[in-house]
C-alpha cells in the first residue's frame, strides 16, 4: 500500500478544519478569496470521498482487501487510541455529504452567503463534523464530532438572523443540548461498565458482561439510542424539526437534510456492532415489547414517526414545512426498517436514504426560489430588514461588518437563466416525483425495492404483520405527500395571480439541477448502485471484518 | 461518599429538569447548566470514586490498582469545554431572542 493512501481517511476531517480556520483569517470583503478557498476545500473533499468510496470496493483489492480500512490517529493502537474507520457505508455517506456540501456551497453564492458573517467557514465546520461522525471508530469521538456539527448548525441556522430564526434556533439549540447530555450519559455509562470506548472493542466486552452489568449496559445503549433518535428526528422527539428547517435559510435547510441521517447512520453503525445477532434490539430496549414479533421498539417508533410525518405533511400549508415533514417521513421509514432488522430490506433502505437526502436537499433549495415568485413586492429577507432589538442598539453580530447586501433582486448581478418559471416548474415536478416515490425516478425504485422486499418477508410467518404494516404506511406516506405537494404545486404554479417571475441565476438553479440529475443518474444506474448497497448491507450484517481490521492496528507493534 | 455523590447528582439533575421545563429562557439556561453539572459529575463517577490515587503513570512500572482511571477525567474536561461553549452560544441566542421578540418566553410570545 502506498503510504500516501494510508492518510486519506483523515482528509475529510482535517481539510474542512484547515479551510474553516483559513477562512476566518480573511475579512468578509475579500469575498473572491474566501470563495476560492471554500471551493477548493469542498472540491477536494468530494474527490477524497469518491476516492475512499472507490477504495472500499472490489476495484482496488490490494489496498483494503476486505473493503474496510482503519487509520490510527497519531499511530496509537486501536483499543487505546482513536481510530478512523472507513468501510462501504462510511464511504457512501462521505460522498453524499460532499455532494450536498458542494451543492449548498454553490447555491449560497447567489445570495445567501452575504446575509451574515462566516457562512463558508460554518459550512466547512458542519462538513467536518458530519464527516468526522461518519468516520470515527470511537464513541466519545463520535460525541465530539456531533458537537462540532451541531455547533456549526446552530451558527448556520441563525445565519441571516431574523426573529423567526432566532426563536426556532432557541428551541433547536435547547433540544440538541439536552440530546447531547443524554449522549454523554450513555457514553460514560458504557465506559463505566464495559471499560472501553472503541466501537470495535465494544462487542466483545459487551458480550462478556452478565447480570447487573449487562442490564446497565443495555440501559446505557438505550440512553444513547434516545440521543441518536433525537438527532434522527423520530417521533416524539421531533417537534422542533419542521419549524426549524422552514425557518432556516434555504441553502442551510438543504445542508440540514443530511443531519438527520447522521443519527440514522449512528444507529445503523452501533446496531451493526453491538452484538450482531440481537444487535438493534439492544439499542432501543426491546424487552418492553414482544421481541419475537417485531424485534423491538424501533419498529413502532419508526411507524409513529411516519404517521406524524403523514399528518404533518397533510396539515402543512408552507412548502418548506411540507419538505420538513417529508424529512421526518424518510427518517421514519429508515427507522422502521432498522427496527425490522431484516437483511434484504437494508440495501433498498440505503438506496432510499441516498435518494431522499439528495431530493429533499434539492427541494429545500427550490423553496428558496419559489418563495420569491409570488410575494409582491419581493424584498429579500436581509439582516438589515430585521428591526433591530432595542436592547441591542447598534448591535453588529460578532463584531463583523458585512459587505453590502443587494436589497432587491434587480440589484443582483450574474447570469440569469431563461424560462425561470418553466425551470422551476420542471424541478418542482421532479422533486415531487422523487420525494413521493412516484415513477419513474429513483424514489420509485427505492420504494419499489422496499415494498417488494417487505412483501417477500411477509411470506415468513413471524414477519407477516410487521411487513404488511410497513407496506401500508409506506404507501400512505407516498400518497399523503403527493396530495400535499400537488395542492401546493397548483397554488404555486397554476392558480397564482399577481406573481412575478423571478430572475434565477445559474448559481442558484444549477445545484438543484445537479442534485436532480444525480437522482436521475441513480435511477438509470439503479442496478450497479443496488449491487454496491447489497455489499454494504452484507458488511453491516457481518461486522467481524470491521472489528478485526480496527483491532489489527494494535498488532505488530 | 457514594451516597453523597449520588444525592448530589440527583438533586442537580432534578432541579435541572424542573428548570428546563419552565417557560422563561433564563430558567431554561440555568436548568441546562445544572443538568450539565450533573452529567459531568456522572462522567467523573464512572471512573469509580477513589481518593489518594493519581491518574498519572510514573516513570517506573507501577501497580494499576494504585492509579485512578484517567479516561473519565479526560472525558469530563472535554465535556466541560464543549458545554461551556454551547452554553455561551445559547446565552447570545437568548439575548437576541429577548431583543427581537420583546419577551423572555421560550415561545417568543406570552401564553394567553
Amino acid at each position: 500500500m502506498s503510504p500516501w493512501f494510508r492518510h486519506l481517511p483523515a482528509v475529510p476531517i482535517v481539510l474542512p478544519l484547515l479551510a474553516a480556520a483559513t477562512l476566518l483569517l480573511f475579512a468578509e470583503r475579500a469575498r473572491a478569496l474566501r470563495i476560492a478557498i471554500a471551493c477548493a476545500s469542498i472540491t477536494a473533499q468530494l474527490a477524497a470521498a469518491i476516492m475512499l468510496l472507490a477504495l472500499t470496493t472490489e476495484a482496488f483489492p490490494d489496498i483494503w482487501p476486505q473493503g474496510v480500512g482503519a487509520y490510527a490517529i497519531g499511530a496509537w493502537p486501536a483499543p487505546f487510541g482513536i481510530v478512523l474507520v472507513i468501510d462501504r457505508l462510511t464511504g457512501l455517506m462521505l460522498a453524499l455529504a460532499a455532494v450536498i456540501g458542494l451543492a449548498v456551497f454553490i447555491n449560497s453564492l447567489a445570495f445567501w452567503d452575504r446575509v451574515g458573517p462566516h457562512f463558508h467557514a460554518l459550512l466547512q465546520l458542519l462538513l467536518m463534523g458530519v464527516n468526522g461522525a461518519f468516520l470515527t471508530g470511537d464513541l466519545f469521538n463520535l460525541f465530539v464530532f456531533f458537537e462540532v456539527l451541531l455547533a456549526a448548525s446552530y451558527g448556520l441556522l441563525l445565519h441571516g438572523s431574523n426573529s423567526q430564526r432566532v426563536k426556532m434556533g432557541l428551541h433547536y439549540i435547547v433540544v440538541n443540548l439536552v440530546g447531547s447530555l443524554l449522549f454523554l450519559i450513555g457514553v460514560s455509562l458504557i465506559y463505566g461498565v464495559a471499560g472501553t470506548l472503541n466501537m470495535a472493542d465494544l462487542p466483545a466486552r459487551a458480550a462478556a458482561l452478565s447480570g447487573a452489568d449487562r442490564a446497565l449496559f443495555d440501559a446505557a445503549a438505550a440512553v444513547l439510542g434516545i440521543a441518536f433518535l433525537t438527532k434522527a428526528g423520530c417521533w416524539p422527539l421531533n417537534f422542533w424539526l419542521p419549524g426549524t428547517y422552514a425557518a432556516a435559510s434555504p441553502p442551510v435547510a438543504a445542508a440540514f437534510a443530511i443531519l438527520t441521517k447522521v443519527g440514522v447512520y449512528a444507529l445503523l453503525r452501533l446496531g451493526s456492532l453491538i452484538g450482531s445477532a440481537d444487535a438493534l434490539a439492544h439499542i432501543e430496549g426491546s424487552a418492553l415489547l414482544r421481541p419475537d414479533l417485531f424485534r423491538g421498539g424501533m419498529f413502532y417508533i419508526g411507524i409513529a414517526t411516519m404517521g406524524f410525518g403523514i399528518f404533518g405533511t397533510l396539515a402543512a400549508q408552507q412548502l418548506a414545512r411540507v419538505v420538513g415533514y417529508s424529512v421526518i417521513v424518510s427518517s421514519g421509514l429508515l427507522l422502521t426498517i432498522i427496527g425490522l432488522d431484516h437483511t434484504p430490506l437494508l440495501a433498498p433502505a440505503l438506496f432510499y436514504l441516498v435518494g431522499s437526502v439528495l431530493a429533499t436537499s434539492a427541494f429545500f433549495m427550490l423553496t428558496g426560489m419559489t418563495g420569491r415568485a409570488w410575494r409582491t413586492p419581493v424584498p429579500f429577507p436581509t439582516a438589515s430588514a430585521v428591526p433591530l432589538p432595542v436592547a441591542l442598539g447598534n448591535y453588529v453580530p460578532f463584531g463583523v461588518r458585512l459587505a453590502p447586501v443587494p436589497q432587491a433582486e434587480d440589484a443582483e448581478v450574474g447570469v440569469a437563466i431563461p424560462a425561470a418559471m418553466a425551470f422551476m416548474g420542471l424541478m418542482f415536478a421532479f422533486c415531487v416525483l422523487l420525494v413521493t416515490g412516484s415513477p419513474p425516478l429513483s424514489g420509485f425504485v427505492a420504494k419499489f425495492a422496499i415494498l417488494s422486499a417487505a412483501i417477500q418477508a411477509a411470506q415468513g410467518a413471524p414477519w407477516a404483520t410487521a411487513a404488511w404494516i410497513l407496506v401500508g404506511v409506506t404507501i400512505a406516506a407516498g400518497l399523503a405527500s403527493l396530495i400535499a405537494l400537488t395542492r401546493i404545486g397548483m397554488r404555486l404554479f397554476w392558480s397564482a395571480t399577481g406573481r412575478n417571475t423571478p430572475r434565477l441565476r445559474v448559481l442558484e438553479a444549477g445545484p438543484v439541477a445537479l442534485l436532480v440529475l444525480l437522482c436521475i443518474g441513480l435511477t438509470v444506474a439503479a442496478g450497479p448502485a443496488m449491487g454496491f448497497l447489497e455489499d454494504t448491507a452484507a458488511s453491516l450484517r457481518a461486522p467481524r471484518i470491521y472489528i478485526d481490521t480496527v483491532l489489527a492496528t494494535g498488532e505488530g507493534r | 461518599m457514594e451516597i453523597l455523590f449520588a444525592i448530589a447528582i440527583g438533586v442537580l439533575s432534578g432541579s435541572g429538569v424542573w428548570l428546563l421545563l419552565r417557560p422563561r429562557t433564563f430558567q431554561v439556561i440555568v436548568g441546562l447548566a445544572l443538568l450539565s453539572y450533573a452529567v459531568n459529575l456522572f462522567i467523573f463517577g464512572m471512573g469509580r470514586l477513589v481518593t489518594g490515587r493519581a491518574p498519572i503513570v510514573g516513570a517506573h512500572p507501577v501497580d494499576p490498582a494504585s492509579l485512578a482511571d484517567p479516561v473519565p477525567q479526560a472525558l469530563v474536561l472535554t465535556a466541560i469545554v464543549i458545554g461551556f461553549a454551547t452554553t455561551a452560544l445559547l446565552l447570545v441566542v437568548l439575548l437576541a431572542a429577548r431583543g427581537l421578540t420583546g419577551t423572555d418566553h421560550v415561545d417568543g410570545r406570552e401564553s394567553p
